[in-house]
């Protein structure tokens, strides 16, 4: 341990603890705000941290349930939360599953096999990740309208679709895992080798179960990247049934139409079960990100 | 090796002979089966006149069943599924998009030229005089036309036997029959108002009033070279420049259709006013914007990773997960709450801020405000990144250098300049230049916070002032009113550029970082 004056640690242990203590207060002042509005009565008001009436109008709304107010008026849900989440869950499980095929795969080309290209092609990956999605939807719109014309369920509007744009998204994953199979002991495929293993062998039953800790961190990542993809989204999916949630919670705050605390109750109920999910996988994303995923 | 020699892979026993050849079979039906499909929507492709992405299709499949129909590309079946997503949902767009640039694409030219020249052609005009009444018999509902002038009275087949709404009429000789009263006949104008009817002299005829049917031409004919002759001799001429038909005293008429224009939106860019000076105040800010979002999260997130690393703390599992809940919310949900809780009458800032301070800012109308907004929130939601990174980073710092310090009387902040940052920092440049990258086009927080407003006054493209290049761009393409397709492909291959440009000095970046890990003993 350091060298340290014990009086001067104690105070600088206070300062440390008050500096994070308020700092931390300031941080969840926002979800704090939040609780509190699903709470409370109307899509307006203002009002004090703790409601005074409490209602749980905006709740069952956002479970999808119609709501009998006091005096008898019955408030119909104005969006399918529940829904959109589904559409947000089964998107992300399906097309991360799908990443982490390709990008698995790939990382173990690059890492073990030797074919023309192999250098610069992982070079390029790098440099093309960097180019924005954002700027390029008018030619996947443009795409995927044309393949719909063809092939109705790859069409705008289509989960498929989405699916088969997000696949897109690997480099960073092929790096981090190609880093991992990098790690592994080229004593391991030459053994394999020996006993007759071709290179599809030995990826399946040598480099595969050794990766599955960086595998779930993989899936994971690109899971909650996935969730939270607005751009090609919102162009894709127009349709409020096809809707993900990132797309859909856009809808709760037009000027027009301003469901302030309806919103926050389908925040809350959308926003736990991802936010869940990375609190628990936090430990093991550390050292994913530091190979260089930056989140959207 | 146990593992492996479990698993059993070795010389094929005889008895498995024969699977291996019904595998081998499965596997060409399949290969013959994708190739088929994708050929089927090749076709379908090409036949909706998207040659160049039939092209690209043709390309994959081709590519697909050459890589795993011939054991000689047997590596390259690992690489091709992941290069060829990347390639067809990220290379082509960007190239596409780059492309559209050099066209006049937008909502004001749509279409294909075959596409509007079908739209003039189809459209149609009552021929002067041809109107004729008519009435539906009482009796079996056929449509009646009297003799009128030199013209013979005229009978069809009842209408509801109508085959795609075509009825062939006949001569009709005799006394007129009994018919429906008008009232009756306006129950049927819904089925009527389908109708063409093909009269004996080749006219045809369809509903041009209440009680009329008159012949309708098409009003143009296709002249050579494309031009459009109208029946009154007047001339429509393609202007294959503009992408707009025009009359002969050279006014267009609308819909147009996609033409390239070469180099002329990137003109526009550069020259028009109006666009120029919006543009050059959006790149400003888009730099600023990501560097300030960068270095505050770095200051923020680093400051934070020090006082977790501090060995004579404690409750630092605690800290930790309540420091990183920013990240682990969804930013979309995050990014909202602070739209709402930002609002100038009744968000919760400003009634906090009114009853402490008494004052309300408009942060969404005020450029400035709206700005500091913007990076207030972007911290908010970026320095956790930056916190657990610069963690994994401080582990590595080894810690007698501290020692050594400390003997030497070395403080707190000195410490950290001489000692921390020149030890974390080759590691973070990389990091930091990606994350620049990505704030540059931070289209996401744009389009959720401030929709880019307030706007940038006098422009003659809607601007905003917190508008980052990628969102003005997004905004021109999607905007409600006048898509301007060609021009956000312009921008759009500015930025490309510029984003190619940092991603290469990261990769130059990481390549510097790896080479001198692998020199370290």
């Amino acid at each position: 341990m350091m060298v340290e004056n014990p009086r001067s640690l104690l105070w600088r242990k206070l300062l440390a603890h008050g500096f994070l203590i308020a700092f931390i207060a300031i941080i969840l002042f926002p979800f704090l705000m939040v609780l509190s509005i699903s709470f409370r009565e109307g899509n307006f008001s203002t009002g004090s941290l703790f409601p005074e009436r409490p209602t749980l109008e905006h709740w069952a709304l956002a479970f999808g349930f119609d709501y009998t107010r006091p005096d008898g008026t019955v408030v119909q849900p104005p969006f399918p939360v529940l829904h959109w989440l589904w559409n947000s869950i089964k998107i992300g499980l399906i097309a991360s599953a799908g990443i982490l095929m390709l990008s698995t795969t790939s990382a173990y080309a690059f890492s073990r096999l030797r074919f023309r290209g192999r250098t610069g092609l992982l070079d390029g990956l790098l440099i093309v990740q960097m180019f924005p999605a954002a700027l390029t939807v008018i030619a996947i719109y443009a795409i995927f309208d044309a393949l719909g014309r063809v092939v109705p369920w790859l069409g705008v509007d289509q989960h498929p679709a989405l699916i088969l744009s997000y696949l897109s998204a690997i480099t960073l994953h092929i790096w981090t895992i190609k880093g991992y199979f990098d790690s592994v002991d080229p004593a391991l495929d030459k053994a394999a080798q020996i006993d007759g293993a071709t290179p599809w062998q030995t990826f399946r039953y040598v480099f595969l179960p050794l990766a599955i800790p960086i595998l779930a961190i993989v899936f994971v990542l690109a899971f909650i990247y996935l969730v939270n993809e607005y751009p090609v989204a919102s162009i894709l999916l127009r349709d409020t049934e096809q809707m993900t949630l990132a797309v859909g919670a856009r809808q709760y705050l037009y000027e027009q139409r301003y469901l302030w605390g309806d919103f926050a109750a389908a925040a809350i109920l959308s926003g736990l079960p991802i936010t869940v999910l990375f609190l628990i996988c936090q430990r093991f994303l550390v050292s994913g990100l530091a190979e260089g995923g930056v989140k959207g | 090796m146990s593992e492996i020699a479990a698993i059993g892979i070795g010389t094929p026993a005889p008895a498995t002979v024969g699977r291996t050849w019904l595998v081998r079979l499965l596997k060409a039906a399949l290969l013959v089966l994708v190739g088929l499909g994708g050929l089927y929507v090749v076709w379908g492709l090409y036949l909706a006149g998207e040659p160049i992405l039939a092209a690209l299709v043709f390309a994959t499949v081709a590519a697909v069943v050459t890589l795993f129909g011939w054991a000689r590309f047997y590596n390259w079946r690992f690489v091709f599924p992941g290069v060829a997503a990347v390639a067809l949902f990220i290379l082509v767009p960007v190239v596409y998009t780059s492309a559209i640039g050099f066209t006049n694409f937008g909502s004001r030219n749509l279409l294909t030229l075959e596409r509007v020249q079908d739209y003039h052609l189809a459209k149609l005009e009552t021929a002067p005089g041809s109107g004729r009444p008519f009435a539906l018999t009482a009796d079996g509902l056929r449509l009646f036309f009297p003799a009128s002038g030199d013209r013979p009275a005229l009978i069809t087949p009842a209408i509801t036997e109508a085959a795609d709404g075509r009825l062939t009429a006949e001569f009709y000789q005799g006394e007129p029959p009994e018919t429906l009263p008008v009232r009756d006949v306006l129950k049927h104008r819904g089925l009527l108002q389908t109708l063409s009817v093909s009269a004996p002299d080749g006219s045809v005829l369809t509903m041009s009033g209440l009680r009329e049917f008159a012949a309708a031409e098409p009003i143009y004919e296709l002249g050579e070279g494309g031009v459009l002759i109208a029946r009154d001799g007047t001339r429509l001429i393609p202007n294959h420049e503009t992408g707009f038909y025009e009359t002969e005293a050279g006014q267009s008429v609308p819909p147009g259709w996609r033409v390239g224009v070469g180099f002329r939106n990137f003109t526009r860019i550069l020259t028009s006013e109006g666009i120029r000076e919006p543009i050059l105040q959006i790149f400003v800010w888009t730099c600023v914007f990501a560097f300030l979002s960068m270095v505050l999260t770095f200051t923020v997130g680093i400051l934070l990773a020090i006082a977790l690393e501090w060995p004579h703390l404690a409750f630092k599992g605690v800290y930790r997960v309540l420091l990183i809940l920013p990240y682990a919310v969804p930013a979309f949900i995050s990014i909202l709450v602070f739209r709402g809780l930002y609002n100038q009458n009744f968000g919760e800032i400003n009634l906090i801020l009114s009853s402490l301070f008494g004052i309300k800012p408009d942060w969404f109308t005020d450029p400035f405000l709206a700005k500091v907004m913007l990076l207030i929130v972007n911290t908010w939601l970026g320095y956790p990144y930056m916190m657990l990174l610069g963690m994994g980073f401080l582990q590595s710092v080894p810690t007698d250098h501290y020692k050594a310090a400390a003997l030497e009387g070395s403080g707190a902040i000195r410490n950290f300049i001489a000692i921390t940052l020149p030890q974390i920092l080759p590691p973070f440049v990389p990091l930091l230049i990606s994350n620049f990258a990505f704030n540059f086009n931070n289209v996401v927080l744009i389009l959720l916070l401030t929709r880019g407003q307030p706007d940038i006054p006098g422009t003659s493209i809607p601007a905003g002032s917190t508008d980052i290049l990628g969102s003005f761009t997004f905004r021109i393409a999607f905007q409600d009113s006048g898509q301007d397709f060609g021009l956000a492909g312009a921008i759009s291959t500015l930025i490309f550029i510029i984003t190619g440009i940092i991603a290469y000095a990261n990769f130059r970046a990481m390549q510097r970082l790896a080479r001198s890990r692998s020199a370290r003993p």
